[in-house]
């Protein structure tokens, strides 16, 4: 253990508090329940102290001979108090120092800097999308005068520019607080904003020659205090009031950055990062972010079907499942495989791995995902849960080793049955022609493709933000994915399919919640002992070893 | 882009006076490459920045900044005449008028962001910039890199002359 | 003393001329002393620079911690730049060698190795000037290695500029050295001795402030500070321009003159049947002082009691406590006269739109408020006024005084403060135009 911090008295509006050692001011009456407004402070940035608008009262222990504060009444040090306002955002709190954040001088210029920054500000929150989460709205509310004694044109500047092909910035929004530029240096790690021409006509820009087309370009809009900086994606589609969030995790790799799932009347319209520091900080890749259309898309599979000599038709999910039992029923281990997706949830593992199971054994292994790592946030695994597959033993220490063999023996006409659990197999080695030599072709999945096209049973199942359920990200984190939307049509739930697949092979019973399926999983990983979807909670649980397999979970019973 | 060998002579030589940072030298490269070509283009700016190992943004936004930086060629001559107090109090706005009517410098063309006024056939360009430093002797103006104090109206075509 | 070779008949830029005169005798003296004891001599002089601020040199040195080990930078800042001053332009154009000596000097009295001086661009002739003198001393052996066998090593090297008064301030300048856009630095942290250019301890100083410290040198810190009154010792570079029929630059002992023996005296007095009106007493920035005010002032007297007594603008010393005893302040010296043909709003908006020229844009209140306060008084000019401008002038210049990164919110936020509370009248009645129907021309 590292010897302690040491924590310091300081006096925040009267009361005296303690704090460690290297607390920022303005953080400290945060955590004194004194709240600073401020637009260019944050947190994980640097501070370069511009906007103004965290100015406080400041003091000093007044010194008495031989440098000892002078001690009043109570035992504390009297205080000298700075004249001139100081900003509570750039400074550690010392030994004490007092903080007023409330008195006649600190609303006075709290009125000042509002006014400044609303005198050349466009009266656009009708057609601003940050309105609702807008803090130069918040703040005027809360901290600003009220009316307007500004008689004189508004400065002009450029209003809808491509910054890059996911940012559009309109520069008279803009409060230049620099968030954006600090965050694409220090974060980022990519130089591409600064503020061009001087004084009222200062505008954030990128170099025409250098656009801002970072995978973390989208940050900058979070960070920005105003609607400067907006998604083009996401910009014009909804109020931001009417948006449902849901806390969840992105499944675009296996960082798995905490995000905020917005969404509306089961649409999601964004994703945003949510802190988390053990996982992602503030932040999230574009990628990530923008990844979630295809849930949208009105191609989503949504009624079960089973092939006729008509084709694939439509059907009800007691056929479909029945029709399925049938196909599977008859052939040995040996002539069955089952690709599964290392984008499924534990609990869709562990009764994918009962399934197994309960068939004898096939031939089993997850579609590897594997590109570029950057040094910031996304991994070189593009699946979300390599982890669980490889503890819940539906795949081996290399995940996708095996397909190849499959796909030989599928061609070969040794397996005969093919089961795709969310991974479309011509993208991982087999042919159209192989699976036409497919007796049976049981797929379950989100939206079509050559696979679902040849299937002979097609279950249609949940995205990523119409499921509960855990994952384990690349660093062992446990981490929760919460229900945003409802799945379209007669889509259901991958966890309750494959439970149905299971009763329909083994005929027991089946468990009826997924909290049951979690804890058979606690229950059979030492690490996860004692734990349940809920005491995961939203910002996950490290397992101390996440790879740990025993013979327990090999066994367990349904 | 051209950088004939004396330049790029001048440039390394100057790049050397900043030992502790090369992004120092980027006033000072500016003002190399706009007494050479005239001003700053857009291609310039990202020699610069290469130069000195910096993103080209970095360069922009000194070139923007600075109001001694042009991005478009100035008159073969260019004009500065001081605004601020004591010259005004001198007469310094009647100066300049007098120099746009002189030089044909059409004085109403200033629009927002453009400060740089010039004479249609390219011959003169002129700018009200601010304290020149020698306000006992105003109004007072610099054409090119010569400096005038004490300028009256009727001097001013006399002026003009020495530069065509 | 410091204007001793400006105008001087005869006298020539080059390093001869100057050697024949006696030149760098001063730095054999200083590199035979301490360090230390430089800086004590400046300390003892009461030496207060000279750029506008008026900082105590010797205490400013003083902040260099002792037993330092991050390198020591010293910038001569030649940026001159504030309106109504033009002293600095002189001795760069005349006399460079002069301050080349009291660099060098105050850099080994820092240990300072690497200088840069910092001079505006639009000074190219005096860029050029410089840097040939630093050619010619590095020549004879006063600049680079081992300069006159002391074992002192040091390089200068000339910056320009490119036209920002914000880099005469002094982590402006330094930003802009470093190449960046020059932004000053919130303080604290970055005190420049403490953490200035490339985050190294950092001297700045102005021209006139190094060319002091030369003649500190020779005559010795208790000399320089009989010069002049206690607190506000030695000469300083006064330039006046304006409404006098002698306008210039003069070289007085601090506190040695008032305005009325300046103006009247040595500036040949107002033009012919004109009053004094106003007088800017240290650059834009300073707050006018307005014709008939009395102020009060303290002078403290040999037995050491404090004396009260008030005096008139034109009995009011020329010197740093005096002015700014009466709520003004010397600032750079640049002395501007305003007679009663001078209307004050049409004054207060030439001032207002330099500073809204140059404002960095850094921070919030001078950024947005110096282009509100420019477009406010131009509006008045052209008979937009209305009722409610002169209290909103003032109150706007309130929100940016003190509330600001740096000092470049007093001086936008001073002159409108000034001028509205001194010359209100005026400001009324331009508030009146637009509000009683008549619109001006």
């Amino acid at each position: 253990m590292s010897t302690a911090t040491p924590l310091l008295n300081v006096q925040i509006d009267g009361v005296w508090h303690q704090f460690p050692k290297g607390t920022r001011v303005i953080e400290a009456c945060m955590q004194a329940g004194k709240f600073v407004p401020h637009y260019c402070y944050h947190p994980k940035l640097s501070s370069p102290g511009n906007c103004r608008m965290c100015l406080i009262e400041m003091g000093m222990p007044r010194m008495g001979p031989e440098r000892k504060p002078e001690l009043g009444e109570d035992g504390k040090p009297l205080i000298n108090w700075i004249p001139r306002p100081q900003i509570s955002c750039a400074q550690d709190v010392a030994e004490g120092m007092g903080i007023r954040t409330d008195s006649a001088l600190v609303r006075d210029c709290r009125h000042g800097v509002m006014e400044f920054l609303l005198i050349n500000h466009p009266l656009d929150c009708p057609i601003c999308d940050q309105a609702g989460e807008c803090q130069l709205q918040e703040f005027s509310v809360q901290y600003g005068t009220g009316g307007s004694r500004f008689l004189e044109e508004k400065v002009k500047k450029p209003k809808r520019v491509e910054l890059g092909p996911r940012v559009t910035l309109d520069d008279e929004r803009c409060i230049l607080c620099s968030r954006c530029i600090r965050f694409m240096k220090e974060v980022a790690k990519d130089d591409v904003l600064g503020f061009a021409s001087r004084g009222s006509h200062t505008y954030l820009t990128a170099h025409p020659g250098k656009r801002l087309d970072s995978n973390y370009s989208l940050n900058t809009v979070d960070i920005c205090p105003v609607g400067a900086l907006t998604s083009t994606d996401f910009r014009f589609k909804m109020r931001v009031w009417f948006l449902k969030e849901t806390k969840s995790i992105c499944t675009s790799c296996a960082t798995g950055c905490n995000t905020v799932i917005g969404s509306r009347q089961n649409i999601i319209l964004r994703q945003t990062p949510r802190e988390n520091d053990e996982v992602n900080a503030c932040w999230m890749c574009d990628y990530g972010r923008l990844n979630f259309h295809y849930v949208n898309s009105e191609e989503r599979l949504q009624k079960p079907q089973i092939r006729t000599a008509a084709g694939l038709e439509n059907t009800r999910w007691e056929v479909a499942m029945a029709r399925a039992a049938e196909e599977l029923k008859g052939f040995p281990a040996a002539q069955i495989a089952v690709i599964a997706s290392a984008k499924m949830t534990n609990e869709e593992l562990w009764l994918t791995r009962r399934f197994i199971d309960a068939l004898g054994g096939p031939a089993h292994d997850v579609v590897p995902r594997t590109a570029e790592a950057d040094s910031i946030l996304l991994s070189a695994d593009r699946n979300p849960n390599t982890r669980g597959a490889q503890l819940l033993q539906v795949c081996g220490e290399q995940p996708g080793s095996r397909l190849g063999e499959i796909a030989g023996k599928v061609r070969s006409g040794e397996i005969k049955v093919l089961v795709a659990l969310g991974e479309d197999a011509t993208q991982c080695g087999f042919s159209n022609e192989d699976l036409a030599k497919l007796s049976s072709l049981i797929v379950m999945d989100i939206l079509p493709n050559a696979t679902t096209a040849s299937a002979t049973v097609l279950l249609p199942a949940s995205s990523f933000a119409e499921k509960r359920g855990s994952m384990i990200n690349g660093k062992g984190r446990l981490q929760r994915l919460n229900r945003a939307i409802a799945a379209p049509g007669d889509a259901r739930d991958d966890w309750e399919v494959l439970r149905d697949l299971v009763q329909q092979v083994t005929g027991s019973n089946g468990v009826y919640l997924i909290e049951d399926v979690f804890s058979q999983i606690a229950r059979a990983v030492p690490g996860m002992n004692g734990l349940t979807l809920s005491k995961i909670g939203d910002s996950g649980v490290h397992l101390e070893d996440g790879k740990e397999v025993t013979a327990a979970v090999e066994k367990a019973p349904v | 882009m051209e950088i004939p060998a004396e330049l790029e002579a001048k440039i390394e030589e100057v790049i050397t006076h900043y030992p502790i940072s090369k992004r120092s030298a980027s006033l000072p490269l500016l003002h190399l490459i706009q007494e050479h070509f005239g001003f700053i283009s857009d291609e310039a700016i990202g020699w610069v920045a290469k130069k000195l190992e910096l993103q080209p943004i970095n360069i922009l936004e000194l070139v923007t900044f600075y109001p001694m930086f042009r991005q478009e060629p100035a008159g073969k001559h260019h004009i500065r005449v001081c605004r601020t107090l004591s010259c005004a109090m001198a007469g310094s706005y009647e100066l300049l008028n007098t120099f746009c009517k002189h030089a044909n410098i059409n004085s109403s063309t200033s629009g927002h962001g453009s400060h740089l006024l010039k004479s249609s056939d390219g011959k003169y360009s002129i700018e009200f910039v601010e304290c020149l430093a020698s306000c006992g002797f105003g109004p007072v103006c610099m054409i090119n890199d010569d400096f005038y104090e004490a300028v009256s109206a009727e001097e001013v075509p006399q002026l003009l002359q020495k530069y065509s | 003393m410091i204007f001793k070779n400006i105008d001087r008949p005869g006298w020539t830029i080059d390093i001869d001329c100057y050697l024949k005169d006696g030149g760098y005798e001063e730095l054999k003296k200083a590199l035979g002393m301490t360090p230390a004891a430089i800086v004590n001599e400046v300390k003892v002089s009461g030496l207060r620079g000279r750029g506008g601020a008026g900082f105590p040199c010797g205490a400013k040195w003083g902040f260099i911690r002792p037993g330092e080990t991050k390198p020591i930078y010293l910038i001569c800042n030649a940026d001159e730049s504030e309106p109504g001053t033009f002293k600095d332009r002189y001795i760069i154009h005349q006399d460079p060698h002069q301050l080349l000596e009291g660099t060098i000097i105050s850099c080994y009295a820092v240990n300072a190795r690497l200088a840069y001086i910092y001079i505006r661009g639009e000074f190219p002739d005096g860029a050029r000037i410089l840097e040939r003198a630093i050619a010619e001393a590095k020549a004879k052996g006063y600049l680079g290695k081992n300069i006159l066998g002391s074992g002192f090593d040091l390089e200068i090297y000339v910056h320009r500029g490119a036209g920002a008064y914000i880099c005469g301030e002094e982590t402006g300048l330094i930003e802009s050295l470093e190449g960046k856009r020059p932004y000053p630095r919130i303080k604290p942290p970055y005190f420049p001795a403490a953490i200035g250019l490339y985050m190294s301890p950092t001297i700045v100083n102005n021209v006139e402030t190094l060319c002091a410290v030369k003649h500190i040198v020779r005559m010795g810190g208790g000399e320089f500070a009989r010069i002049g009154k206690p607190n506000n010792t030695g000469t300083r570079l006064l330039c006046v321009s304006g409404d006098v029929l002698k306008p210039g630059y003069f070289e007085l002992e601090v506190g040695g003159v008032t305005f009325g023996e300046l103006i009247n005296d040595i500036c040949g007095g107002l033009r012919p049947g004109h009053e004094l009106k106003a007088v800017i007493p240290g650059g834009s920035s300073a707050k006018v002082l307005r014709a008939g005010e009395r102020y009060k002032l303290k002078s403290r007297q040999p037995d050491g009691s404090m004396v009260e007594h008030e005096v008139g603008l034109e009995e009011l010393p020329i010197d740093f406590d005096s002015l700014a005893a009466a709520g003004s302040m010397a600032g750079s010296g640049g002395v501007i006269v305003m007679d009663d043909s001078r209307d004050m709003v049409w004054a207060l908006n030439n001032i207002n739109e330099f500073y809204a020229h140059e404002s960095c844009g850094q921070c919030t209140p001078c950024r947005e408020g110096s282009l509100w306060m420019k477009k406010m008084t131009e509006r008045m000019l052209y008979g937009g006024g209305v009722p409610a401008d002169p209290d909103v002038l003032k109150s706007v210049a309130d929100h940016i005084a003190g509330r600001t990164i740096c000092a470049f919110g007093e001086a936008c936020a001073w002159p409108t403060q000034s001028f509205v509370e001194k010359f209100r009248d005026e400001f009324v009645a331009y508030g009146a135009k637009y509000g009683n129907g008549e619109t001006g021309s």
